[in-house]
């Protein structure tokens, strides 16, 4: 009983002022909001917005409401953060293994890339190709075509739209590729284990996955057109293109300088990774008379994303935390349409601030029960 | 076959292959050379996509002819193993040589030769390169903010004696080698915090401040002459009674006058700005993060559950959120929560929200270094009868702070390269002091300048950081 209450002491003690620190701020709050006239309530998602934001994937303008305008904010953060995640990964890779090479220049060159990119704030990056590199970008009038269907302005990039007919089949005929390369890897590892015969997995599924799309579009009946941008003239000396689908600078900027800031922690993952596995598992693979592939494929890859990918997600999520400073060059993410402008127009400080944060949260928090499980999955089973 | 063979570099035929694939080499290098410094285009008569092909042709095969292996000429071996091993390191190294060689000039041009450094106005900067002219008349905006430009003198004053006072444990000798830790753990950030107070800030506090000094020269002046024995009791004393003794007794009307030193003007956080506003909230972030990140490591590793969910959840909250996010409640929110008639200024918010923040993530680092240590270690400093606190500050944290000294010069990293953020709460440092300058009216359109001047800055300062971390780890590096 007397060890017990040892235990409790410091324990009630962090409680009491945890407690007493919270109880003042709640205190506060509610005397500072009855002074002020504010009441506290999360009724005014409902409400009309009545102001417009400059791209959105969903269909917004000011008549609808404040909830729909988070959604805006919530899928334009997903959007930046998803296109810097995959061009991130693949220059993270790239500059990783680049790093391990024996040849020299290339090594250093790596390195160069790494120290000099990782070495500058986020937000001077990004102003940098907002204000300073994007700008050199020509006017709609002047620019010239990219492959002859795109155009990179000043006023963002003009790609052309995809106008499907029969969608829905083309999709089914993708997922319906996705179901057979799985169930083909697990049949092949099975017989590999069984019988030690090694499948083309990689050969079979990218077959799959170009023909089985081939054939909806031979005999499903799909269509896909293209709309390709028409440079229109608004005024005398303002142009603009109309028709296809139009990429924002701000969505350029940003996505370009986060996944040229974040590649640069993915490749010192990747090399670390790599590293990280012994040289004698390389030799005692290669003795056993594995192929360098096979070797890279089995031996030291499984190993080597075993040390690669929780700092990885980590870096992942760091990307979508970093994707918040859209709000410095003006891209209507979560943090600017909803903390800034929402804020601004219904002063409900509290209300919109916690449910901003409280978004990251459960967004890195979802995140990091995930790398937790694959973690724990893909430790080594020790006895 | 033997044409074959021919064809095949190797030992027999070496020299003829070395000097073939050496001239081959450096007519291509030559080619990319002259057409980006001279914009010389010797193969201009050739098809566009065949002149543009011939370098990276001639040079691929050069370096064909003089891959030999163990050739015995040790440059040549050097080559080979470092940038020419098969084809594609071939190509690849080609391309990269090509690459440095085409963008040198450009750079050169716009960074010097056709920048401009004369003048002081926007009017001389002419030509197609760098504008420095712009960096140097917006110097002290970016160096020191909306700070008055005459009370400048201040702010450098400040650091120059933080900085002679922060190098003072180079020159310790062994005698006070022991008092270092609590010199900087304690004692600097405290002579920091009174520097930047009140002699940045200034203002009427600044009274305080010279009573203090003087009361400090005073009791070291006479400090000489009391023996050894009674030194420490002097020392605890005498400061503090000469302190009060200044302040309230001798001297009132007449310090106040010399305090005053003819108006050290109060200067606003508001007014604060550029680099020197980056290096105060670094500094301070750096000081405050570190405890309270320790605190909460601890925390988390606690064998109290209240303590250990408590200490989760705050490391999770401000890991889960991104700073902007973090500021902008420090910003909106936090005044909310405080009596009305409460002010903190804008500056403490800041501090205090970005050392919350970078706290987790120094208690995420810590607590790794802490789970590497080996249990043995707890158990041996047990098995001597230690307590906790003097377990883990006499065994525990000494070798877990050892090993994580390059995640905790990361964290310190990213803390320096967030400081722009606050720009969020209206705080301009010397990213948002470019930000400002770019939409003056005079001088628009030199936002590449300002943007390249910062970056050095920073990849300076980081790079620094790094290495300097680097060599700590080297350092304390201990075998095990």
């Amino acid at each position: 009983m007397n060890f017990k209450l040892k235990d409790l002491g410091p324990q009630l003690i962090t409680v009491l002022a945890v407690v007493l620190v919270f109880g003042f701020f709640t205190y506060n709050a509610q005397v500072n909001m009855e002074n002020r006239g504010i009441d506290f309530g999360y009724g005014f998602l409902s409400q009309e917005s009545s102001f417009d934001v400059q791209f959105s994937l969903i269909e917004y303008d000011g008549s609808h409401s404040y909830f729909r305008a988070y959604l805006v904010g919530l899928l334009n953060t997903i959007l930046v953060s998803v296109i810097g995640i995959i061009l991130a990964t693949i220059l993270g890779v790239i500059v990783g293994i680049a790093r391990l090479s024996p040849n020299y220049l290339i090594n250093k060159f790596a390195a160069f890339y790494v120290e000099f990119f990782r070495n500058i704030p986020l937000l001077l990056q990004i102003f940098f190709w907002y204000f300073a590199a994007l700008r050199a970008l020509p006017l709609p009038q002047d620019a010239e075509p990219m492959f002859g269907i795109s155009f990179l302005t000043i006023k963002g990039l003009f790609v052309p739209a995809f106008i499907w007919q029969n969608f829905n089949i083309f999709f089914y005929s993708i997922v319906a590729a996705i179901i057979a390369i799985i169930v083909i890897r697990i049949h092949a590892k099975k017989v590999q284990e069984t019988q030690g015969k090694q499948t083309p997995v990689l050969l079979i599924s990218i077959g799959l996955l170009l023909i089985l799309p081939l054939l909806s579009f031979l005999i499903g009946g799909v269509r896909l057109e293209f709309e390709v941008p028409v440079l229109k003239q608004l005024a005398t000396t303002s142009f603009i293109y109309e028709g296809g689908v139009s990429l924002p600078p701000e969505l350029i900027a940003l996505a370009l300088s986060l996944s040229l800031y974040t590649a640069t922690f993915i490749a010192e993952c990747v090399r670390a990774g790599i590293q990280g596995v012994g040289k004698g598992q390389k030799e005692a693979a290669a003795s056993i008379g594995l192929t360098p592939n096979q070797v890279l494929k089995l031996v030291i890859m499984p190993q080597a994303l075993r040390i690669i990918i929780p700092p990885t997600t980590n870096q992942y999520l760091n990307l979508t935390k970093n994707s918040s400073l859209a709000a410095a060059i003006a891209y209507p993410d979560l943090v600017l349409v909803f903390a800034g402008t929402a804020l601004m127009q219904t002063g409900k400080a509290i209300e919109i601030v916690s449910i901003t944060m409280f978004t990251y949260l459960s967004l890195s928090i979802s995140i990091s029960i995930l790398m937790n499980w694959y973690n724990k999955k893909i430790a080594i089973q020790e006895k | 076959m033997s044409k074959i063979n021919f064809l095949k570099p190797d030992k027999s035929n070496l020299y003829t292959f070395l000097y073939l694939g050496t001239f081959l080499f450096f007519v291509s290098v030559l080619d990319v050379l002259l057409n980006s410094f001279f914009s010389l285009n010797i193969t201009g008569f050739l098809p566009d996509f065949l002149s543009f092909l011939l370098p990276l042709i001639i040079g691929f095969i050069g370096l064909y002819f003089i891959r030999i292996e163990l050739s015995g000429i040790k440059q040549l071996d050097l080559l080979n193993k470092h940038i020419n091993t098969n084809n594609f390191n071939a190509v690849l190294s080609l391309l990269i040589i090509f690459i440095i060689l085409k963008s040198i000039p450009p750079i050169l041009n716009w960074f010097f030769v056709e920048a401009s450094f004369a003048g002081d106005s926007k009017d001389v900067c002419t030509g197609s390169g760098a504008c420095w002219t712009y960096i140097k008349v917006w110097m002290r905006r970016f160096m020191y903010g909306m700070y008055p430009n005459g009370e400048q003198w201040r702010i450098n004053l400040s650091f120059i004696a933080l900085a002679l006072l922060g190098s003072v444990g180079y020159f310790a000798t062994d005698r006070f080698k022991k008092y270092l830790t609590l010199y900087y753990v304690v004692i600097y950030p405290f002579i920091a915090f009174l520097f930047i107070f009140f002699f940045i800030s200034g203002g009427p506090v600044f009274f305080d401040f010279s009573y203090g000094i003087i009361a400090a020269i005073l009791s070291i002046i006479i400090g000489f002459f009391i023996p050894n024995k009674f030194k420490f009791y002097y020392f605890l004393i005498v400061p503090f009674g000469l302190y009060i003794l200044l302040k309230y007794f001798i001297f009132y009307e007449e310090l106040i006058e010399l305090g005053k030193l003819d108006g050290l003007n109060w200067v606003e956080t508001g007014a604060w700005g550029g680099l020197s506003l980056t290096f105060i909230i670094s500094f301070f972030c750096l000081i405050f993060c570190f405890p309270i990140g320790m605190a909460f490591a601890l925390g988390r590793r606690s064998g109290f559950p209240l303590i250990r969910y408590i200490s989760i959840g705050f490391i999770e909250f401000w890991r889960g959120v991104p700073l902007i996010t973090v500021l902008f409640m420090s910003a909106v929110m936090f005044p909310m929560f405080l009596p009305a008639d409460f002010f903190i200024d804008k500056l403490v918010r800041c501090i205090i929200a970005i050392s919350l923040f970078e706290a987790a993530y120094v208690a995420e680092v810590i607590r790794g270094g802490l789970q590497a240590l080996p249990r043995g270690q707890y158990e041996a400093a047990k098995s001597l009868g230690m307590g906790y606190w003097r377990m883990h500050i006499f065994v525990i944290l000494p070798q877990a702070l050892k090993l994580v000294i390059p995640g905790i010069a990361n964290t310190f990293l990213a803390l320096v390269k967030d400081t722009p953020l606050i720009f969020v709460v209206g705080l301009l440092e010397i990213v948002g002091m470019l930000n400002l300058a770019k939409t003056n009216p005079e001088w628009l359109g030199f936002a590449m300048e300002g943007y390249v001047f910062a970056a050095i800055i920073f990849w300076i300062i980081c790079y620094a950081m790094s290495k300097y971390s680097y060599n700590l780890e080297e350092k304390y590096k201990t075998d095990r």
